[in-house]
């Protein structure tokens, strides 16, 4: 069982990125201010009038745990779980999926990925920026 | 200074046994530690005109005044963000009658945190409220991030990282919660004390926490009765007065998940201990001791370096060496924290700073004039300065 995001008007652009394969940061219209998480105001200059922008979906690891206590719904443990810093300049969690609890460090670089878990929700999953990983990451989700 | 500060004090203090299985309901746990409360303070059910206590709790004010068999409450309210609302509610009851809106506030929170509702798992109900905390939440409990111990241990990790600290030094707090612990009859841990060994071959729960960072589930419940410094001034109790009663929230603020600041760490524990400074016209050097809340303990180095009583990063240093011990320079959590007492929310920390005043605690720190206590961390929180 996979824990499913709450969604409004203010974060359904995110969700319906993911879905088509897009890492999506707000951005303001305005003023070009970007943020995450998304929300209905802008931060920087208080304008409603709010677009985004497609991420490269690379970042480098800010922090990280190795979550083996308790059950995570729909997880088999341990699980890595980071703190990503975007390229773009925002920060986001993200789970870690293909790596072993002692090849995460801080500082490491990550690449998004998808994981498409039926057709209402597709989330953003994340993998250590190797050769290795690059060469069987998919293109998009399918 | 404030015209809050020594308006209000707590003048009687009430607890239920904390168990693991408590066998009744989490409302009857409620009115049980009200009524020891009001025992305890020579008051009565007549004699109560307000209830206070945390949006989390399941038994509304309404439900426990009908148990008490109050006739008529003139003020109820209620404080938001979980542990954070524990020394908010006290600020509550202390504006409420130092202002003469009510004569006697009763604080209250009750539950069964380990029989029922488990506070310490995966909380798919956190992650689906109809609210902008779970609209917040669809950031983190999809990718795996939600259980209190995880998003403790993101910030925990970072904190090692930047200021080169060790997981013994997140262990120290344990030792010292359990010290104090090991002497308390009513706290879990009671004859059991720890060592710094045994907290490093405690088995992993999130790295970098070990399960001896991490607080117990606990059921139980606990009352606070806060009157007037006149009031006070007749009853049995020695009273600890409510030198400053502050809330905090910091910019960019989540709770549990303040990740997108540029730094980040609890910094609304600053924005508590600036208002507890000004308001009390004391400070850090005046404290004599503190109850720092403690259901994980990276939460308290970093409270350490928050309310200034030493600088950012410089908190291992300040625990070593039984410091923070009974018979330290400045001793923390001397009923055995939630670490080792229960976990109450911090409730029961409030608790221990009243018997530090009237001198009745289990560990008697000597000549206690004033003591800093804290809520909830990694959440919008508050804190007390407690003064005789």
């Amino acid at each position: 069982m996979t824990v499913r995001p709450m969604i409004n008007r203010d974060s359904q652009f995110f969700w319906d990125g993911t879905a088509a394969g897009e890492l999506r940061i707000q951005k303001c219209n305005a003023c070009g201010a970007k943020r995450f998480p998304p929300g209905p105001a802008c931060q920087e200059c208080d304008a409603y009038d709010r677009g985004f922008e497609v991420a490269a979906g690379t970042g480098t690891v800010f922090s990280y745990v190795v979550h083996r206590h308790p059950p995570v719904p729909g997880k088999e443990l341990p699980i890595v779980i980071a703190l990503v810093d975007l390229d773009e300049g925002v920060r986001m969690v993200a789970e870690v999926v293909d790596v072993a609890p002692e090849e995460i460090a801080i500082g490491q670089r990550l690449q998004v990925d998808f994981n498409r878990v039926d057709d209402e929700l597709t989330l953003p999953v994340w993998r250590l920026d190797t050769p290795r990983s690059s060469a069987t990451r998919r293109p998009e989700a399918e | 200074m404030s015209t809050l500060s020594r308006k209000a004090a707590i003048v009687g203090i009430g607890a239920t046994e904390f168990s693991k299985a408590s066998g009744r309901s989490e409302l009857q746990l409620s009115v049980e530690a009200v009524r020891h409360a009001l025992a305890d303070c020579g008051l009565t059910v007549a004699d109560v005109d307000g209830l206070t206590t945390f949006t989390m709790d399941t038994s509304s004010e309404i439900a426990v005044a009908r148990e008490l068999g109050m006739k008529e409450m003139r003020f109820f309210s209620r404080i938001n963000y979980g542990g954070g609302a524990a020394c908010a509610t006290v600020q509550q009851a202390a504006m409420a009658v130092a202002t003469g809106v009510a004569d006697v506030v009763v604080c209250y929170r009750g539950f069964n945190e380990r029989s029922e509702s488990r506070f310490g798992q995966f909380s798919l109900a956190a992650a689906t409220q109809v609210n902008t905390n779970g609209l917040d939440n669809a950031w983190s409990y999809p990718m795996g991030l939600g259980t209190p111990a995880a998003t403790v241990a993101m910030q925990a990790t970072r904190y090692l990282h930047e200021y080169g600290a060790t997981s013994r030094d997140f262990g120290a707090v344990a030792v010292a919660d359990r010290r104090h612990a090991a002497n308390n009859p009513h706290a879990f841990f009671y004859g059991k004390p720890i060592t710094i060994e045994d907290h490093q071959a405690s088995r992993m729960i999130v790295d970098p926490l070990h399960l001896l960072d991490c607080c117990q589930e606990s059921d139980g419940a606990v009352a606070l009765v806060v009157v007037s410094a006149e009031r006070a001034a007749d009853l049995p109790q020695t009273p600890a007065y409510v030198a400053a009663a502050a809330q905090g929230s910091g910019a960019d603020q989540y709770v549990m998940t303040s990740y997108y600041r540029d730094d980040i760490g609890i910094p609304e524990m600053g924005v508590v201990g600036r208002e507890l400074w000004r308001q009390s016209g004391l400070g850090p050097a005046d404290m004599r001791m503190g109850i720092l809340y403690d259901h994980f303990t990276p939460y308290v180095l970093m409270q350490l370096e928050e309310l200034g009583f030493c600088g950012r990063g410089e908190a291992p240093g300040f625990v070593a060496d039984g410091r923070i011990e009974v018979d330290g320079a400045f001793p923390l959590n001397t009923h055995g924290g939630q670490l080792g007492e229960a976990y109450i929310h911090g409730m029961n920390g409030i608790a221990e700073g009243v018997r530090q005043i009237r001198g009745s605690s289990v560990n008697p720190v000597d000549d206690v004039e004033h003591l800093v206590v804290t809520a909830g961390t990694g959440v919008p929180t508050s804190g007390l300065v407690l003064s005789r």
